[in-house]
């Protein structure tokens, strides 16, 4: 097992290189000389040409990679152009509101998701089936935003029920968090739960066609036994792959769903990095969340095994 | 066991062999993906007919009716410009419709090469497939974002920026299909009697990967029109001078509390035709794949 994780560990190393290779592409073509802009307004050519020298501008793709890299294994993801800071504070300042979005939409979803996907998949056919089917396929045509913003319209704008943006840390208090946390995370997880319930309804009718299920169901045991520990634990590693795939879905929707709700995170940091052409900010999240989408699918990988005791690495 | 043992004969099937069958046997059996295929056609026509949909220039900008609510003259209102939100919608489904397209369309073809030459050639496999699971761990959003955020924001780089995140999911499906096909007896035959590779490749290959790739097209083309409307969104989409329903929704943003519909209508067209090709590809693929069909 150790060996095996440490194997898939090494195996995700071409693929980080290939995602560092195209983020460092990026920041090696974008327009601006970040030379002249420190240099500033008065500066002479000299100057300029100095400064270059200094930042090894000059260098050769190659070199400028390799020093790069080098700063990036010291955690060092280079200086926002507009605000001057380091990207890895700026990162660190934003971390916590997209975490917890992410992580509250993580587990509602999956919470939601998996229970109506096994009920669909166990009355197949039924009214329930097709309700379920019904807003999974909505699920995938509404986009992130449109959701968003037809839920602040009836329950914030309309029922003035929640407030329509904003957000509010957990260490200010459970319930400000909670109430400014439900339109993000549900708009936010929608799509990942039609994913979610779609998989797990067809791993469930696959699991439930084999004889062992009908095995169980003729030695009397109780159905909701069979569906949970004979058919669930055995339609378990392509949820749990779905899962893990999905969160490239939840990253990409937290960048929206922080710039319809205001929320002060990571996502609303890139959106306004576009905004201003702040490049080492666009590249340096690029890289974050690419890293955090690899990590979270080597775990997924390594936990089949919890699932599954045939597989054995 | 009992649900395969009775769908499994495919009742239209044995009826009429002919292609008017088939679809005529497709449409009473797939009620959805047909009502789907009807929204997606009315919206092409609308995109192509648009001047003469009763809209007028959809960039005129009136100070002196800006914010008007939906009336007779101006059917979705008018925006914080005064420009009309009606022409604006209608037109907007052009942006879309050529985005979902043109994606599908450039990434399937691109896809297909790619997947065709790695599932035959062993080294260019080992290269290929390491660069394409780089590209597939960076979420699509953030890998146009940050293509689009180094060039100048046009529809071609849109375009592009989306298709370059589908292409490694086309090009898997591609590699695996050829390596199944790669191994059936008449491909082997054909190697054995000496046919060269390029024809292997069109004459029993290819043939045999359009029934997925179809399929595959149809979500990519989804797919493609939601992250165009979200990067339009986010402000790395679509410039503002061409109305696509993402920068309508984005330029109405900040005015939710007083005018809703400004959003309401660009949001509405927006899932109603992501929603249209969505069933329009379930229904595809059960007609297409029917051992899925059930599954899914």
């Amino acid at each position: 097992m150790l060996s095996y994780a440490l194997r898939r560990l090494a195996a995700t190393i071409p693929v980080m290189g290939v995602v560092a290779l195209f983020v460092f592409s990026l920041l090696y073509l974008s327009p601006g000389d970040p030379a002249a802009v420190i240099a500033g307004d008065i500066a002479t050519e000299d100057d300029i040409a100095r400064i270059r020298a200094r930042l090894g501008l000059d260098q050769s793709y190659f070199v400028r990679f390799g020093t790069w890299l080098w700063a990036l294994a010291h955690g060092d993801l280079g200086t926002s152009i507009f605000t001057g800071l380091p990207v890895t504070t700026l990162i660190g300042q934003r971390v916590e509101p997209t975490l917890a979005l992410t992580l509250c939409t993580l587990i509602v979803a999956v919470a939601l998701a998996v229970p109506l996907g096994v009920v669909a998949a166990a009355r197949a056919g039924s009214w329930i089936d097709r309700v379920v089917m019904a807003i999974s396929v909505l699920g995938f045509s509404v986009p992130v935003f449109v959701l968003a913003y037809g839920l602040v319209l009836v329950f914030a704008v309309g029922l003035e029920w929640l407030p329509v943006q904003g957000y509010s840390s957990i260490t200010k208090g459970l319930w400000p968090f909670v109430q400014h946390m439900i339109l993000p995370s549900a708009a936010l997880g929608i799509t990942y739960m039609a994913l979610i319930a779609r998989i797990t309804r067809a791993s469930m009718l696959d699991v439930l066609a084999q004889d062992y299920v009908r095995t169980a169901h003729a030695k009397g045991l109780a159905p909701s036994a069979v569906l949970t520990r004979h058919a669930l634990k055995n339609a378990a590693v392509p949820i749990v792959t779905i899962i893990g795939i999905g969160i490239a879905l939840l990253i990409g929707g937290v960048v929206v769903t922080e710039t319809v709700f205001a929320i002060p995170g990571i996502g609303r940091l890139t959106v306004d990095a576009i905004l201003r052409r702040d490049y080492p900010i666009i590249q340096g999240v690029t890289l974050l969340f690419s890293a955090v989408y690899v990590l979270v699918n080597l775990l997924v990988d390594l936990s089949y095994t919890l699932f599954d005791p045939r597989i054995r690495y | 066991m009992t649900s395969v043992a009775i769908a499994a004969p495919p009742a239209g099937a044995s009826a009429a062999p002919t292609m008017l069958g088939w679809i005529a046997g497709t449409l009473r059996r797939h009620p959805t993906a047909i009502a789907g295929g009807v929204v997606l056609l009315l919206m092409v026509a609308i995109a192509i007919l648009a001047p003469w949909l009763g809209t007028s220039d959809p960039l005129a900008i009136a100070p002196t009716r800006r914010l008007k609510p939906p009336s007779a003259q101006f059917w979705f209102g008018t925006d914080m410009l005064g420009r009309d939100v009606y022409s604006r919608v209608i037109y907007g489904s052009r942006v879309s419709l050529t985005v979902g397209i043109a994606v599908a369309v450039i990434a399937t073809t691109v896809g297909l090469a790619i997947g065709l030459v790695t599932g035959f050639v062993r080294w260019v496999d080992a290269v290929v497939m390491r660069v394409m699971d780089g590209l597939m761990s960076i979420p699509p959003v953030l890998l146009a974002i940050a293509l689009i955020a180094l060039t100048r924001a046009s529809l071609g780089n849109v375009v592009f920026a989306i298709a370059l995140s589908e292409v490694p999911r086309v090009v898997r499906l591609v590699r695996s299909l050829v390596l199944t096909l790669r191994e059936q007896p008449y491909v082997e035959a054909a190697i054995a009697s000496g046919t060269r590779l390029p024809m292997i490749l069109v004459r029993h290959i290819l043939p045999n990967t359009t029934a997925p790739l179809l399929v595959q097209a149809t979500y990519i083309c989804a797919s493609a029109m939601i992250t165009e409307a979200i990067l339009s969104f986010i402000g790395a989409g679509t410039p503002p001078n061409i109305p696509s329903w993402g920068n309508i929704m984005a330029e109405a943003r900040s005015l939710i509390q007083i005018a809703g519909t400004l959003l309401l209508f660009p949001g509405l067209f927006l899932s109603l035709t992501v929603l249209s090709v969505n069933l329009l590809g379930d229904g595809m693929r059960d007609a297409l794949d029917p051992r899925l069909a059930r599954r899914m």
